[in-house]
């Protein structure tokens, strides 16, 4: 049952948010053991909001647009008095004294928080294969990898476990997985959804978006969680558009491009992608004109040095960011002699090995003499991406692209090669450089007879159109999985 | 240090007086029990993001705007290293593009000293390493008080201008004067709201290009920032005259043993790292807004000086002292009244150290028109003067309460014929001497007759009979 539903129930009065929950809580007793999405169930917390939530209804008030439906969490958003882990050893015990926006505004919107969901430490990662807790299945197939960072939170969706779930996408984190799990998953514009309380992995990169089994359901928790948050001096000052509204406005007129360099269809692009991923997309984008759209071919030159740019940008903001973890007023603390060997013991101990690569590289790129090699070429990289955007936006409304190379791979199979790991998100980072929105749709499935996600991008603040997009292409592979 | 020039070149820190923290709503008040003036974002705790105080950049507006400053659009950068009072392990400072570009202070004597930049940054914590001597290293264990991370602070970075201890210790006198009438910090050094880092360097007089300088940290007073500067300028001479070279280091000033120690050299520096602070926005104070805030700024105190000079007919500097004591519009409107601007400025100094108290410009005009029109006496209108500070009222009604009343001519000859008939000498002295001589004997004169009237006299009346009773001889 899709979240649209599941609330439109609960506010009528004809279905309780306890027998939702129960069911999801059961769903999660029968399956957890072989998906592995939590790191932490709250079942009596989560069943207490729902009969709050109840409360509210036979009192004949609104819960909110969310009435009662589960919703599971990335374990990298701070809710109060309750763990948040980020994945990380180094988090041991620490309970925030304070709850994320996102969770405030799920609160208003009549949800109920059942879980925090595994991932990959600090969202370093395309597999959920770096959780110091332990890797997630695909429920798909659960000899394989979910993909990554937010692997949990796709999982819990694609497993039935909640039917919204919130990641974290820095460079592909809720595309990637959202793709390989077979469900909806959508990077919102920088600065749409308040950071506030999302441990940061890299500042100007990370956001926050949902997860779903349906497009309609995705806009529903997007519309739940957007808007401006004063304590985010980068969230965007105006009103989140209205997606729900929309959705059912078809493509008529659009224009689409299919951007040849990161879908492995052009003289000078990336190489890697599977064929029957290519012949996904090829579809996706024969459905779109179908429907209306002007589907044609699209060059986005620069795309293809986003990796590179990506691991200098995203490991420099990260060796800032993780700094504070130090052992001094939170988590983990290994005693040794003095405080700075205290700091290094406590680190040494609590990061996993790919965080620890991380901020290395980082840390060089950031370095006397080293910094404008690095950093800032990077930067001019991003900027080139950012041009070659805004001109290939002139000829199109939206951009089309696979999600991820591949289908789901078996667990292990990458975790020695970080970066032919690193090459699972050369289709996503571009929009995190870039600061746009983009969104991942199922679309069929591959030889392997595993899911394959298509991804529709578009310009800053093109929620709207992206949506519409993304809904024709869902109806085309035949509705809501 | 004959033949050697000392180079100084100052920055000052100022804590800014907003109410909260300069990223988040903690409050910003000195003192409170360790921890309480907390929260998410000034603990760094995970997931917490910066906010920027607007009354913060106005503040820092005001001081590039009393400093002569280019405001300018500005950016935030992180500076990287650990320290366990550092919340983030990063300060979330401005690097390559300040608030406030180049300026310039004049100092009381007329002197411009160049102004490098002005910048914001959050305050740290405030470490105790118990045991091991106060070091972190050697510590059993230490303690962090977050109450100051994160409080605003403006850095001052002043250009290689300055000369001597007395320059430097006159800078940062006239540059807390600033700030406290700007209002933009409490300028209190003692609970280290104000703090200083000295650079020091010397070169032979004469010489064009500088030495290699000496970075003193600690400094926490005027007297310490004379004291660390001549010890450090006297180190670097005899190093460089034993034909040592002088190492570019952070030495760090302690006060117990009057002298300056390595605290890390060039080599050891850290690597800040910086980059532009990914969680904040570009600043860029609209013309408007900067022209509002020079709207509403104060008369600054070398504004000010210059006023009550050209009021007074005295020297600037001269004016030092009153504009310091910030009575400065009493004494512009008691001379407005009429009262004669020397004495005014006299008593202001010798007589109102402890501010005004109760006198208003009215009663100051009509005490100083008194005793300059001989109604009062020197002596008397002190007193008088005392009275109108503590309890306020009206000269003519507190000279009487005290039953002051200058004694008439006639009667003051009398007195003073009686002690030239009992001094004869001391009036032949007075009478033949040379300049000196009779100045030193009227004041004898003087005294004598003070003494004989507990101070009703009134001295220049008195001397005014000296002088005809001489002539007349």
């Amino acid at each position: 049952m899709s979240a649209v539903s599941l609330a439109a129930s609960v506010r009528s009065g004809g279905r309780s948010a306890r027998s939702i929950v129960e069911d999801h809580l059961a769903a999660i007793e029968a399956g957890e053991d072989e998906i592995h999405a939590f790191n932490l169930v709250m079942a009596d917390s989560a069943l207490e909001r729902a009969d709050r939530v109840d409360a509210v209804v036979a009192a004949g008030g609104d819960p909110g647009p969310l009435a009662g439906v589960p919703v599971v969490l990335k374990d990298n958003m701070c809710t109060r008095g309750v763990p948040t882990t980020c994945g990380s050893r180094i988090l041991d015990g620490w309970r925030p004294p304070y709850d994320a926006t996102v969770v405030q505004r799920l609160e208003v919107a009549g949800a109920v928080l059942v879980g925090k969901t595994n991932m990959d430490e600090f969202a370093m990662g395309s597999s959920t294969e770096n959780s110091a807790f332990g890797p997630t299945h695909n429920p798909r197939d659960t000899s394989r990898v979910p993909g990554g960072s937010s692997g949990g939170s796709a999982a819990a969706v694609a497993a039935g476990f909640a039917p919204l779930a919130l990641g974290s996408d820095t460079g592909g984190s809720i595309r990637q997985p959202a793709a390989l799990c077979g469900v909806v998953g959508v990077k919102p514009t920088y600065g749409a959804v308040s950071r506030y309380g999302l441990v940061a992995f890299a500042s100007s990169l990370d956001q926050i978006g949902p997860f779903a089994n349906s497009v309609a359901d995705a806009a529903l928790l997007l519309e739940a969680v957007a808007g401006h948050d004063p304590m985010d001096s980068t969230s965007i000052p105006a009103v989140a558009p209205d997606l729900l509204g929309v959705l059912d406005r078809g493509v008529e007129g659009l224009r689409v491009g299919i951007i040849e360099e990161i879908s492995g269809s052009g003289p000078t692009g990336l190489e890697g992608f599977s064929p029957d991923v290519q012949s996904r997309l090829a579809e996706a984008g024969e459905a779109l004109a179908a429907a209306g759209a002007i589907v044609e071919k699209a060059s986005v030159p620069s795309t293809v040095f986003g990796l590179s740019a990506y691991y200098v940008i995203a490991p420099a903001e990260a060796s800032s960011n993780l700094a504070r973890f130090d052992g001094v007023r939170f988590g983990l603390r290994v005693d040794a002699e003095n405080t700075v060997d205290m700091n290094a013991a406590t680190r040494t101990a609590g990061f996993g090995d790919e965080v620890k690569r991380r901020i290395m590289l980082g840390t060089y790129a950031l370095s006397a003499g080293y910094y404008d090699a690095y950093y800032g070429k990077s930067q001019k990289v991003r900027t080139l991406i950012v041009e070659d955007f805004a001109r290939a936006y002139e000829s199109f409304d939206l951009l089309l692209s696979p999600t991820a190379p591949t289908t789901a791979f078996p667990i292990g199979e990458k975790v020695d090669d970080p970066m032919l790991m690193y090459l699972n998100d050369v289709c996503t980072i571009p929009s995190n450089l870039a600061g746009h929105p983009a969104m991942s749709v199922p679309f069929g499935v591959g030889d392997d007879g595993l899911p394959v996600g298509v991804q529709v991008l578009a310009p800053a603040n093109g929620e709207p159109s992206m949506f519409r997009a993304a809904a024709v292409l869902e109806a085309a592979a035949g509705g809501a999985l | 240090m004959d033949g050697w020039e000392v180079v100084i070149g100052l920055e000052v820190h100022a804590e800014l007086a907003t109410a909260t923290k300069l990223f988040s709503g903690a409050r910003n008040e000195f003192g409170g029990e360790p921890n309480t003036h907390v929260d998410p974002v000034s603990l760094g705790l995970p997931g917490s993001l910066p906010v920027l105080n607007e009354k913060a950049v106005e503040l820092a507006i005001r001081v590039g705007l009393a400093l002569n400053c280019v405001v300018q659009a500005s950016e935030f950068a992180r500076k990287n290293y650990f320290y366990p009072d550092m919340p983030k392990d990063f300060q979330i400072s401005q690097f390559d593009q300040p608030i406030n570009g180049e300026g310039w202070l004049e100092l009381p004597d007329g002197r411009s000293i160049g102004i490098e930049r002005a910048h914001l940054e959050e305050d740290t914590g405030k470490s105790t390493h118990v045991g091991g001597g106060g070091r972190i290293h050697e510590a059993a264990y230490s303690l962090v008080d977050y109450n100051r991370a994160g409080v605003p602070l403006i850095e001052i970075v002043g250009k290689p201008d300055l000369r001597s201890a007395e320059d430097a210790r006159a800078y940062v006198s006239e540059l807390r004067a600033i700030l406290v009438t700007i209002g933009a910090s409490d300028g209190k050094m003692e609970e280290g709201s104000m703090r200083v880092d000295c650079n020091v360097s010397v070169r032979p007089v004469g010489d064009e290009e500088l030495g290699t300088r000496c970075e003193v940290k600690n400094i926490n007073s005027l007297r310490s920032l004379g004291r660390a500067i001549a010890y450090e300028s006297r180190r670097q001479v005899d190093l460089i005259t034993s034909g040592q070279k002088i190492d570019q280091q952070t030495r760090h000033w302690n006060e117990e043993d009057g002298r300056t120690h390595t605290l890390r050299s060039k080599e050891e520096a850290f690597d800040y790292r910086y980059f532009p602070e990914p969680d904040l926005v570009p600043v860029a104070p609209s013309a408007e807004w900067i022209d509002e805030i020079r709207a509403a700024m104060p008369l600054l105190p070398g504004e000010r000086r210059r006023r009550l000079a050209d009021e007074s007919g005295i020297h600037p500097e001269a004016a030092a002292l009153t504009v310091e004591r910030g009575l400065d519009d009493l004494a512009l409107a008691a001379m407005d009244l009429g009262a004669e601007p020397a004495r005014v400025l006299v008593h202001v100094e010798n007589n109102l150290a402890d501010g005004q108290g109760g006198l208003t410009a009215e009663a100051f005009a009509s005490l100083v028109v008194m005793e300059t029109g001989g109604d009062l006496t020197a002596t008397q209108a002190k007193t008088v003067l005392a009275d109108l500070v503590d309890s306020g009222g009206d000269p003519v009604d507190v000279a009487a309460g005290h039953g002051f009343e200058a004694m008439e001519s006639s009667e003051l000859e009398g007195l003073v014929g009686g002690l030239i008939t009992d001094h004869p000498e001391d009036w032949e002295a007075f009478v033949g001497g040379d300049e000196g001589e009779r100045k030193k004997k009227s004041g004898f004169f003087v005294g004598q007759i003070m003494k004989a009237t507990r101070g009703q006299a009134d001295g220049r009346v008195v001397n005014e009979i000296l002088e005809r009773l001489a002539d007349g001889t």
